[in-house]
């Protein structure tokens, strides 16, 4: 009982601005926010993949649609959300094996890719997108 | 898993595989497309086209789509579990993520069949 009263008077934060997410953290919100993302995005991107393969001309359909700005920034985007989803996941399976749990590594991992999916992002959207 | 009674419920370990042997087996055919399409430098339709019409692409892509539906139904449903709470509207989501996620795999073998 003792210790349940103590438990109770423990002092809270839950207040959103104040709180400061560690950078591992971030990582693990924008792993969700990207998964999330990609699923809501699925329905565009099969319709891309599709007119992309079934005729001429709905590949130039795909040409026009993928060389509009605004599509070209939201592909952009899904890229980002992609390398992301992608590399963070890879950080988590290392996690699951128990590689690289210490803070010290999970904070290095966490940099990591983020550095590494902002660069494949830049580079594989100049490749494929410009 | 550990220190439960075992009362016949699953507590999500099979899912849990699951959800990690999808990812690497998207994880792999990411790597082997970005490799094809690096060294074919497909920017022709007919290119293109021939990429995904080859037997062994096909057969990968489509097993990276059913990867990908099932590794999504998985995480989706978490986010749902996670974020709302009355049974009735979650049970809808989760019937509603389903229904979209059949539907893009009957969707996705009919774009690689039709090659
Ligand atoms: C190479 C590709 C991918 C890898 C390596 C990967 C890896 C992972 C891993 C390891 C998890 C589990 C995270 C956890 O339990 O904390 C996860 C969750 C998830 N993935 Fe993926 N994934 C990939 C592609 C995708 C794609 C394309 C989508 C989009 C539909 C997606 C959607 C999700 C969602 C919605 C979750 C749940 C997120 C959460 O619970 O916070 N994943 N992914």
């Amino acid at each position: 009982m003792a210790e349940l009263s103590i438990k109770k008077k423990r002092p809270k934060n839950l207040d959103l601005t104040t709180i400061r997410l560690p950078l591992p953290g971030i990582l693990s919100i924008l792993h969700r926010v990207s998964g999330a993302g990609l699923f809501l995005c699925l329905p565009l991107l099969l319709w891309l993949f599709q007119s992309s393969l079934a005729t001429p001309e709905s590949f130039a359909t795909f040409k026009a649609v993928a060389a509009h700005p605004l599509v070209k920034i939201l592909l952009l985007g899904l890229l980002w959300a992609f390398c992301h989803h992608f590399c963070a996941g890879i950080r988590y399976l290392f996690l699951d094996v128990h590689m690289g749990v210490d803070l010290e590594s999970a904070r290095l991992t966490s940099k990591i890719v983020f550095a590494v999916s902002i660069a494949l992002t830049v580079i594989l959207g100049v490749a494929l997108l410009w | 898993m550990v220190n439960r009674i075992v009362v016949g419920a699953h507590y999500g370990l099979k899912d849990w595989i699951a959800q990690r042997a999808t990812a690497v087996i998207m994880a792999v055919y990411s790597v082997i497309l970005l490799a094809a399409v690096g060294a074919l430098g497909p920017n022709t339709f007919e290119a293109w086209r021939g990429l995904f019409a080859n037997g062994f692409m096909k057969f990968i892509t489509f097993l990276f789509f059913i990867s990908l539906f099932y590794h999504a139904w998985i995480g989706v449903r978490d986010i749902w579990m996670d974020y709302v709470k009355p049974t009735g509207i979650r049970l809808v989501l989760h019937v509603l993520t389903i229904f979209v996620l059949v539907g893009y795999a009957g969707w996705a073998a009919q774009i690689l069949w039709r090659l």
